[in-house]
């Protein structure tokens, strides 16, 4: 697999991580799940709006708006501070993915957190909890998309 | 060097008290300058792999319990070459005093002082309430990671025997008291794995025949704490029915809540024979023909084939 397959703005963070040394990898990552925005009130006041990644290990909620246009696809997390690992593989899929068209995000592999050259730093069973965030998003993607026709 | 022994009325009721230190001591220690000196190591051990690298006690060194102390090839523990270089990278030598503390009312730094103890680290202690207790307490954290000086540490082969169990062991053990540290829903087989963490794959659920369940965070008070020797009696003894020199093993999932049981039975009830089963429920739940109890009755043994 490479990175062509992949959006721009996920490309080019594949292509960060891929530069770095593993320590700076992590480094990167906690980075991320610094950067991770806060959800929007509208959310924060109804969290039986967002749905429980029950594969991360730690509390992860996401949820996704689209309008009805076909028109971009936003992204909203939510993961406690004391969650990094998790508030990054959440922080590197918001920056990579929002804002993108349903086709677009539909297009990404799903065993895309691979690229990141994290595995072997961070295992591959809590890697499992970042290849299931993107395929609760790309699931709930296409279920918006189907609805829509 | 062993470092000084804390010294406090409710450490002192522990049949072991000179396995745990208290958040006061330690900012003490710290202050008088024997972690900055290297007479105490401390070590942070969390679930999170990242966790330490948002702010951590001053001095502290990091080690994880997945990627330092697993073998990353087969399910075990590093050899002793692999674990005599951990630790004296980290500035730990034979002879030093170890104070582990972690997330999650030291779930996972429990687990790194047992697997210590594999290698007869001889001095290596909890910090009672771990990470949350010294957050909550306002105490100081820094970014800052040390250079600690290099330790000597010789190669020392592995004796797991004393506290670690074995599926065969277990097979063997059964009919002397079990302790099932999982969640209910686990114990009685409604799920085989934690809520809200990853599925590892189990194809039966249910529980060791005749295992009492005491969910290990029942061990702890709600600021982290252990409980006093009289409440840990009165879940021990009282509700799982143990009786003082009973030869005990504790599961869970894959051994790291047991060993936080572990440590409550051995140190501070003063167990002599309490041996983890780190195998646990994902090798237990998937091997064959091994006797299993669903429900919440601890249930019975299975009668010996031909008797």
């Amino acid at each position: 697999m490479t990175t062509q397959a992949l959006p721009s703005a996920l490309a080019a963070i594949v292509d960060d991580f891929q530069a770095l040394s593993e320590p700076e990898r992590l480094q990167l990552l906690l980075e991320f799940s610094e950067g991770l925005p806060e959800l929007p009130d509208r959310l924060k006041d109804h969290p039986e709006l967002l749905e429980q990644v029950v594969e991360c290990q730690s509390p992860l909620f996401l949820t996704i708006e689209t309008d009805n246009g076909g028109g971009p696809v936003r992204l909203f997390f939510k993961a406690p501070a004391e969650a990094p690992t998790t508030r990054g593989f959440a922080g590197v899929l918001h920056e990579g993915l929002d804002g993108l068209s349903a086709g677009e995000i539909l297009s990404v592999p799903d065993d895309m957190p691979e690229l990141l050259g994290l595995t072997r730093a961070i295992t591959p069973l809590r890697m499992r909890g970042m290849t299931a965030m993107l395929g609760r998003i790309k699931r709930k993607v296409a279920a918006a998309s189907r609805v829509r026709g | 060097m062993p470092y000084a022994v804390e010294q406090n009325e409710k450490f002192a009721a522990y049949a072991h008290p000179e396995r745990l230190v208290s958040t006061e001591w330690l900012a003490a220690a710290i202050k008088s300058g024997a972690v900055a000196r290297g007479e105490l190591i401390v070590v942070e051990s969390d679930e999170d792999v990242l966790l330490y690298e948002t702010g951590h006690i001053p001095g502290a060194v990091k080690i994880d319990w997945h990627t330092d102390l697993n073998d990353d090839v087969a399910r075990d523990y590093v050899d002793g070459a692999a674990f005599a270089e951990l630790a004296a990278s980290k500035g730990i030598s034979r002879d030093s005093t170890v104070v582990i503390y972690g997330d999650k009312s030291n779930w996972w730094a429990a687990y790194a002082l047992w697997v210590f103890t594999l290698f007869g680290h001889r001095d290596v202690r909890l910090l009672d309430g771990g990470r949350d207790k010294w957050i909550a307490e306002g105490r100081e954290l820094t970014r800052e990671r040390p250079a600690p000086a290099r330790g000597s540490y010789p190669v020392v082969e592995r004796d797991d025997a004393p506290i670690r169990a074995f599926k065969e062991d277990v097979l063997a053990h059964l009919g002397k008291p079990l302790i099932d540290v999982r969640s209910p829903e686990e114990y009685t087989g409604q799920r085989t794995h934690m809520p809200a963490y990853p599925e590892e794959g189990a194809l039966r659920g249910g529980h060791i025949p005749t295992a009492a369940s005491i969910p290990w965070a029942r061990a702890a008070a709600p600021d982290g704490t252990f409980r006093s020797r009289e409440e840990l009696e009165a879940l021990y003894l009282g509700e799982a029915g143990l009786t003082p020199g009973d030869d005990v093993v504790a599961y869970c999932r894959i051994g790291e809540r047991s060993s936080h049981t572990w440590f409550a039975l051995k140190y501070l009830l003063g167990f002599e024979s309490v041996r983890n089963y780190d195998g646990s429920w994902t090798e237990w739940g998937n091997a064959v023909r091994v006797p299993i109890v669903k429900g919440a009755e601890r249930g019975s043994l299975p009668v010996p084939a031909g008797a």
